[in-house]
């Protein structure tokens, strides 16, 4: 048998006449590019329509063995049809629409699509079976990252760019009463149905147009089109979203809906949270299995109806065509309207069949059952349908196979009362009973919608709000007529060969290897071979792995069973996930004068503070000998209000609350209920029942709903109230031995003498002719200290009049760092920095502070267990012994067997000291003053540090009692 | 992601909320004079974790911020009951 060359198409011979149902734009033609070749389509061409129409066949290099692809189901799920465009990887070729100067490239082809050399692969295919990496692999391991390192360049995908990108993404909620997911014939009755009955719907449709199988049909099939589509335009309670995917169904019907092709939005995400959702998700059809079935020029039935019908594009010049079914008599008489040459028709329901496909490049020949072969440079295989059941699946339902029909089928009794399934995932009919089925299953949606909302507007609640106008009562339900599904013949693998999972290039044959190594279940098989793992997520393959894993084994296919479908449906990106960039940043009202004065900023968790103006050892000096001041806005206020609060002070810290006076404050910490330090801050008290209290700056939201919980839950009884004032005020702590003549160069009605107004207590005054400022003789600094909370708008006031009024004295700004190295000088540790989410309360210094002799408080009985343990680390001091060296923080500190003993908590070098200073958490053995340890660097390096008193300057705190 | 009831605002999305554990009985307190280390452990970190009804604590951060129980079964989601923590409404 003589096998005829294939005459390589002109530029323009692959185009055909105008078509009735095509969706190009014959008027306008678009330049592109194609490897760097220039050629044209039209408006309304796929990338892949137009390679077709000018000719080319081998789109793509396959993932492991680099095997020439070309189209095979001219859709989005197309594996042979991912391409790279500009700088963006893995484009759905069949899906994504021609627009003018797009650079198109084939992805994973080096040196080119034509002559590929990891085509050898292909002769080494044995070296690529399932778990060849697994068994390849293994040792030694030191040189995994060559291995991988040579690996990667045979994987495929496209290169992303190092740039990153401008593309906006997006998110938006929208709260429909119904979401249709599919946007074929019953999809769209069931919008139309929906909607008539007063639903506001939501269509959502994965390809660019309306329509499904409709669009590439006959005169008979675009009328019902052109009928729906008016349809669906005529009711305004009906949003259309095209190019769009109802990714998954999570609980009370919250659906992600992916929409692509937007003005101005790469990709947006809509949140919907629908009261009933119908999935119309009609059929896709399935590839058969057998010797060749990748070759360039093998399509499904749909692929080249799409390609002949929507873009006037001339798959092949002679055809064969395996049908088993209408779709695929409908494809041999496209093709033969079109004029190419039918060569031969295979009729599986007949019991005829194909061998395999042969031909080098793309299909030349095709080997029919008995022997016989064709020359033909296109074979076309319509040998039946997988139902993409996802949606379905996520809400409760198993599919089940069912042999008569050779396809998993939903079974609609099992879904719950808020999802309904309409149209072809449901069974067949011709286009009047879906339009028909869909109707009902629409009407049926909006009636269970209308019951949803009843149901929620009936929750009871404590707000009395206008609500929306409750739906009318129920009519009774829908009948929704039964869709007859004709029978269909299995036809999954003639078992010749060929490949079962066409993206991850895994065979039959590798199939059957690993069914007889034991991967016998079908998750496993999944796992294993990563068939059904690649870009179409299985929705090719599954079927066709569960086929031949069911022969294999003998058993049947509903007693094999199919895989789990998990979200999303379709691929999103990451940026459709994240949004717009959307984190909210605080500021102090001072944060302009910070700017102009050459603040560097650091990002405390929300907050944007100064890190330091410059110097921040030039700052620290100022503060230990004139005086500095610092923007403290974010350390957390709580107003506390009512005559319980000592009750509530008592249960959340670990120290005593009961006496303290009015004017006082005082400093506490608050432990979890496992003892675990949680946070820290004084406390004041302003009047009899009026308090207000200090958390962490990144502790603030925690501490609040902390003290609500107990508040609410343990002790409603308490009369408490709690307002968060954090931003209400900005706080400025002005710091140093000339604080009190600065702060009373602008103080009125107030005296600041150490006997009127003494350490640790708190006054209110004027402060700058700001009335009811706040003032805590208290400091983190260890020096004479005034923090003065002013309502917030006056902060950026009285700053500035601080900066004026202490000119003379020589006032310093000083920022984050600074705080940090005074703070390390006087000992203080930090919750969060010196503690972890483990430290203990008596690991952290507290052990005067924690009074077990209290009734009771939070975290109570695990610290009074870690007192009686002992044997926990220690808060200590540390110094190198070469001052000069700081040792990083998170440096391990070593005992005497080298074993790890504790870290390095905080570090600095002290300009106070002129010496490296250290706090650490240290094992209680070594933890004596005096005793000598190891402080071994992250890189490695150790050197010798002497464990000293935490309080490494001015231990008596005389500083700041003056 | 499920709709929760809260008691105060009417259903709202559970990512609003904050889960506070097991309520009643499987989250009790033990009082602390007398709490054995093996009865705080079981306070601290075991939970009963029933598949079927379940009390437990909500925080409705997003919304109201109000802590309250709520009855939920675990396997299906449906809410039961609510009640605001310290009574009303």
């Amino acid at each position: 048998m003589t096998i005829l060359p294939i005459t390589r198409s002109t530029a323009t011979s692959g185009r055909l006449g105008p078509q009735p149902g095509e969706v190009i734009d014959r008027h306008r033609t678009l330049d592109f590019t194609w490897n760097g070749r220039v050629l044209q389509g039209h408006p309304g061409d796929t990338l892949a329509s137009a390679l077709t129409a000018a000719g080319e066949r081998v789109l793509s290099r396959s993932y492991k063995y680099h095997r020439p692809r070309g189209l095979s189901t001219a859709s989005y799920l197309d594996p042979g049809a991912l391409f790279q465009v500009g700088d963006e990887p893995n484009v759905r070729g069949a899906h994504r629409l021609l627009r003018e100067g797009d650079d198109v490239r084939s992805q994973n082809t080096w040196p080119s699509l034509a002559f590929d050399l990891k085509a050898v692969n292909g002769l080494a295919g044995r070296f690529l079976a399932p778990g060849f990496y697994y068994k390849t692999f293994i040792k030694p391991e030191r040189l995994w990252p060559s291995y991988e390192k040579v690996l990667r360049t045979f994987v495929h995908a496209g290169e992303i760019s190092p740039v990153p990108g401008t593309e906006v993404y997006d998110k938006r909620y929208a709260h429909p009463d119904v979401v249709v997911a599919g946007g074929g014939p019953a999809g769209m009755a069931a919008a139309v149905a929906a909607a008539r009955a007063g639903a506001s719907v939501l269509l959502v449709e994965e390809e660019h147009q309306l329509g499904g199988h409709l669009r590439w049909g006959g005169s008979a099939e675009l009328a019902a089109l052109r009928e729906l589509t008016a349809a669906v335009a005529a009711e305004p309670g009906i949003e259309v979203m095209t190019d769009s995917v109802a990714g998954a169904r999570f609980d009370d019907n919250w659906i992600p809906i992916v929409q692509r092709s937007l003005p101005g939005v790469a990709e947006r995400l809509v949140k919907a949270r629908a009261k009933t959702l119908v999935v119309a998700a009609g059929l896709i059809e399935r590839p058969y299995v057998f010797a060749g079935n990748d070759l360039p020029g093998v399509l499904l039935s749909t692929g080249v109806r799409r390609l002949v019908n929507l873009h006037a594009v001339r798959p092949g010049q002679r055809a064969v065509v395996l049908t088993a079914n209408p779709d695929g008599d409908a494809a041999a008489a496209d093709l033969a309207r079109v004029g190419v040459d039918v060569a031969a028709v295979i009729d599986a329901r007949r019991g005829e069949g194909i061998v395999a496909a042969h031909g080098r490049g793309g299909v030349q020949s095709v080997e029919l059952t008995g022997g016989r072969r064709v020359e033909a440079d296109l074979l076309v295989t319509a040998v039946g349908w997988t139902a993409p059941t996802s949606l379905l699946n996520q809400s409760g339902d198993d599919p089940v196979y069912d042999p008569r029909t050779a396809r998993f089928r939903p079974d609609p009794a099992r879904l719950p009362d808020n999802v309904l399934a309409a149209g072809g995932i449901v069974g067949e009919g011709s286009t009047d009973e879906l339009v028909a089925h869909g109707d009902a299953t629409g009407r049926e949606a909006a009636r269970r919608a209308a019951r949803v909302a009843r149901r929620l507007a009936a929750v009871p609640t404590a707000v009395t709000t206008p609500r929306p106008p409750v739906p009318q009562p129920d009519a009774a339900p829908v009948v929704v007529p039964e869709l007859v599904t004709p029978d269909h013949p299995e036809l999954f693998t003639n078992g010749t060969g060929g490949f079962v999972d066409q993206c991850e290039d895994v065979g039959l044959k590798e199939l059957r290897t690993a069914i007889r190594e034991g991967y016998d279940s079908v998750e496993l098989l999944k796992r294993y071979t990563t068939a059904t793992m690649g870009p179409t997520q299985g929705k090719l393959e599954t079927v066709n792995m569960v086929a031949v894993l069911a022969q294999a084994t003998g058993r049947t296919m509903a007693e094999t069973g199919t895989t789990t479908w998990r979200p999303m449906y379709a691929p999103v990106t990451l940026g459709a996930l994240a949004g717009r960039p959307s984190e909210p940043v605080r500021y102090s009202p001072m944060q302009p004068w910070h700017e102009r004065h050459g603040a560097v900023p650091l990002v405390a968790g929300q907050w944007i503070r100064p890190e330091h103006y410059g110097d921040p050892a030039a700052e620290v000096t100022a503060v230990r000998t004139r005086v500095g001041i610092i923007d403290v806005t974010p350390i957390g206020k709580l107003d506390l209000r009512g005559p319980d609060i000592p009750k509530l002070l008592e249960l959340l810290y670990v120290n005593k609350w009961q006496r303290l006076a009015v004017g006082r404050v005082r400093y506490g910490v608050m432990c979890a209920e496992d003892g675990v330090v949680l946070d820290d801050g004084v406390t004041g008290r302003l009047g009899e029942d009026h308090y207000l209290c200090s958390t962490t700056s990144s502790g603030a939201a925690t501490v609040w709903e902390w003290v609500e919980n107990w508040l609410q839950t343990a002790h409603p009884e308490w009369q408490v109230h709690v307002t968060p004032v954090t931003t209400a005020y900005a706080s400025i702590n002005v710091a140093g031995p000339h604080s009190r003549e600065l702060v009373g160069r602008l103080v009125e009605g107030l005296d600041l003498a150490s006997e009127a107004f003494g350490y640790m207590n708190v006054r209110s005054a004027t402060v700058a002719g700001v009335a009811d400022c706040v003032l805590w003789r208290i400091g983190f600094t260890g020096e004479l200290s005034y923090e003065i909370h002013v309502p917030a708008a006056y902060g950026l006031h009285v700053w500035e009049r601080l900066m004026a009024a202490g000119e003379d004295l020589g006032v310093t700004p000083f920022g984050v760092e600074a705080q940090r190295i005074l703070r390390l000088e006087k000992g203080h540790a930090i919750v969060g920095q010196d503690t972890d989410g483990l430290t203990q309360g008596f690991s952290a210094g507290l052990g005067d502070l924690i009074k077990l002799d209290k009734p009771d408080f939070a975290g109570k009985p695990e610290l009074a267990w870690q007192h009686e343990r002992g044997g926990h680390p220690r808060l200590v001091g540390l110094r190198p012994v070469d001052p000069t060296i700081v040792p990083p923080e998170a440096s391990q500190i070593l005992d005497r067997d080298g074993s790890i003993a504790g870290r390095i908590t905080s570090s600095r070098m002290s300009p106070t000291l002129g010496r490296a200073i250290c706090l650490g958490q240290l094992e209680p053995d070594l933890a004596e003053i005096g005793t000598r340890v190891t402080v071994r660097h992250p890189d490695g390096r150790d050197v010798v540090a002497e464990v000293t008193d935490p309080v490494h300057v001015d231990p008596e705190g005389a500083r700041q009692r003056v | 992601m499920m709709l929760l009831p809260c008691p105060w605002c009417g259903p709202r999305s559970a990512t609003e909320f904050r889960f506070c554990g097991e309520a009643g009985e499987a989250g009790a307190r033990p009082d602390p004079a007398t709490a054995t280390p093996e009865q705080w452990r079981r306070y601290l970190y075991l939970h009963a974790n029933p598949r079927g009804w379940s009390t437990e604590s909500w925080y409705h951060g997003s919304g109201c911020r109000r802590y309250f129980t709520a009855e939920r079964h675990t396997l299906t989601n449906e809410v039961r009951s609510t009640t605001a923590a310290g009574g009303a409404p």
